[in-house]
């Protein structure tokens, strides 16, 4: 790749994070269509720059209508990965860097916005489902006890994981929301304490294991270094940005659970990710800080084995240590309040916050942060993440 | 009586699932394998992902198998299982069956003492007009061991 192609984030920008249903004063389309000019503004660029659009999980905002409301010339990008639940977020940043850096679209948003209240809930139970055959008849509908019998599995086979490991992720994004005012949950402290007296939604998952359900809209503008450079922000490096899915993931746990022993108890992302740091030329000793897609805070502790950052069946011990925690951790993770207590927008509003630690604007913000690992949903398929530098 | 009473949670059989619904309300537990290589596949799919035949074999299971994994659900995403809180989703690998897993549930039980690695058996659920669906229970004391 000519290295003046090298893909960059100039921008990002957000709405409001409400609980869902919590804006239903104007249309989602309204809401995504704020968050790009947002993202525009924030990187001193507009609407007659941009060439392309990339989203993920069936997106009901469409990239044809974007370019009409907002006043985009011509469009010569527009993308949406299939599949996946949230696990396509950092997919669709990758469909976003490919086109720049092979030169078919020179400056490609990414974006998500949802209003709940107005939409359907993302994952909720419906007949067109894929396999849905096979999980309907027996009550399984929702991504919770989907992921529970994951998680309950791997605790199974890694009987030192506890219960109190996965409160301990809950509190630790809690404790960053708390510095962090546009998050939902900033204000409400929870201990440990409470985590436990919160009821069970599907064992082992209690309600503060699960992510939050917002309303909220996120964009990220990615363009190639020569356009970046007279931007206003300093820009951000994809060092290396993927999706995949392992040998007959399938449907995965989201429908009929048939993936390969191997990798049941996994977030999918095993051999993604070595492919991910070969990539950047980097490994996870280099992670400075990561945003890791909390949807259940189980599958958050296989993502620290599956990325690398301690052996398999070791993550309990390194939440238990303080690892994950700011300011003193060794991989401060979730810095804005992840899903789990800032907002839940499928995984747009972490890569955001992975952006701010890089640019040094977080609540949280880890010193001298260089590079930052951000993933998509886990345990989908397809799951991806990226690794995002400063130059 | 059916676990769950609701119209809303029947099966939809289509090309690739139908045969594995047929036989459920013969009351017979099949998974389907490739004609040509043995391979078993499930969900239903059209092609062996091994051989690439298209060709497909349904066979029974004698419906005695172990818990793969589970979890207790205590809060309803839909209306239609509201009444059966809670209740226990489980996958299942059956013994003549290595390479699949079935998604059910573990009835005649308390929640709290499902296990992971516990030997189960197949029962059939009647949930009207014919269709039966395949759920399971603690294996009956003395009963088949592997």
């Amino acid at each position: 790749m000519n290295p003046k192609r090298q893909a960059c984030i100039v921008g990002v920008g957000q709405t409001e994070f409400t609980r869902h249903g919590g804006i239903m004063n104007r249309s989602q389309f309204q809401v995504a269509a704020e968050a790009v000019l947002s993202a525009l503004a924030d990187a001193g660029l507009s609407p007659e720059d941009i060439d392309g659009f990339a989203s993920f999980s069936n997106d009901a905002n469409e990239a044809a209508l974007m370019q009409v409301a907002l006043g985009v010339p011509q469009l010569r990008w527009s993308s949406m990965v299939w599949g996946g639940g949230g696990g396509g977020s950092c997919a669709a940043m990758a469909q976003a860097t490919t086109a720049v850096e092979a030169g078919v679209a020179e400056v490609v948003v990414v974006y998500r916005g949802l209003c709940q209240g107005q939409s359907r809930r993302f994952g909720r139970f419906g007949e067109g489902r894929t396999h849905g055959n096979f999980v309907h008849p027996f009550g399984l509908f929702a991504p919770a006890p989907m992921l529970a019998m994951v998680t309950q599995r791997h605790m199974h086979l890694h009987p030192q994981i506890e219960a109190k490991h996965l409160g301990m992720v809950a509190v630790n994004a809690r404790a960053n929301a708390n510095r962090n005012p546009r998050a939902v949950m900033h204000g409400r402290p929870m201990t440990l304490d409470d985590y436990f007296a919160s009821r069970f939604i599907a064992e082992p998952f209690r309600l503060f294991d699960c992510c939050l359900e917002s309303d909220g809209g996120c964009a990220i503008v990615i363009t190639h270094r020569d356009r970046a450079r007279d931007l206003r922000q300093a820009p951000v490096e994809v060092l290396a940005a993927q999706h995949g899915s392992g040998p007959g993931w399938g449907t995965g746990p989201l429908a009929s659970h048939n993936m390969p022993d191997a990798d049941y108890n996994s977030t999918n992302a095993r051999r993604m990710a070595k492919e991910l740091y070969a990539r950047a030329g980097v490994g996870p000793a280099d992670i400075d800080v990561a945003q890791i897609y909390d949807h259940f805070t189980g599958m958050v502790l296989m993502a620290l084995e599956d990325y690398g950052f301690c052996e398999p069946g070791g993550s309990g011990e390194f939440v238990e240590q303080g690892q994950i925690a700011w300011p003193q951790g060794k991989l401060p993770i979730n810095t804005s309040g992840g899903q789990l207590s800032e907002a839940y927008v499928h995984g747009m509003n972490v890569a955001i916050e992975g952006v701010r630690q890089l640019r040094g604007e977080s609540t949280s913000q880890v010193q001298d942060a260089r590079l930052c690992l951000v993933t998509g949903g886990l345990g989908t398929s397809p799951t991806s993440a990226m690794i995002i530098g400063r130059p | 009586m059916a676990l769950f009473d609701s119209e809303v949670l029947a099966p939809h059989p289509n090309f690739d699932d139908r045969p594995f619904w047929d036989a459920c309300n013969r009351r017979q537990l099949c998974f389907q394998h490739c004609a040509d290589c043995d391979t078993v596949r499930h969900p239903p799919s059209p092609v062996c992902p091994r051989c690439r035949s298209l060709a497909a074999a349904w066979k029974p299971t004698q419906g005695q198998g172990e818990l793969f994994s589970y979890t207790v659900v205590h809060h309803a995403s839909h209306e239609s299982v509201q009444a059966q809180l809670p209740y226990v989703v489980a996958l299942v690998v059956f013994d003549d069956v290595p390479g699949a897993r079935l998604v059910t549930n573990i009835t005649g039980i308390p929640p709290a003492q499902v296990r992971i690695g516990m030997r189960v058996s197949l029962w059939w659920d009647e949930i009207g007009h014919g269709r039966f669906i395949p759920r399971c229970e603690p294996a009956a004391a003395g009963g088949p061991d592997r």
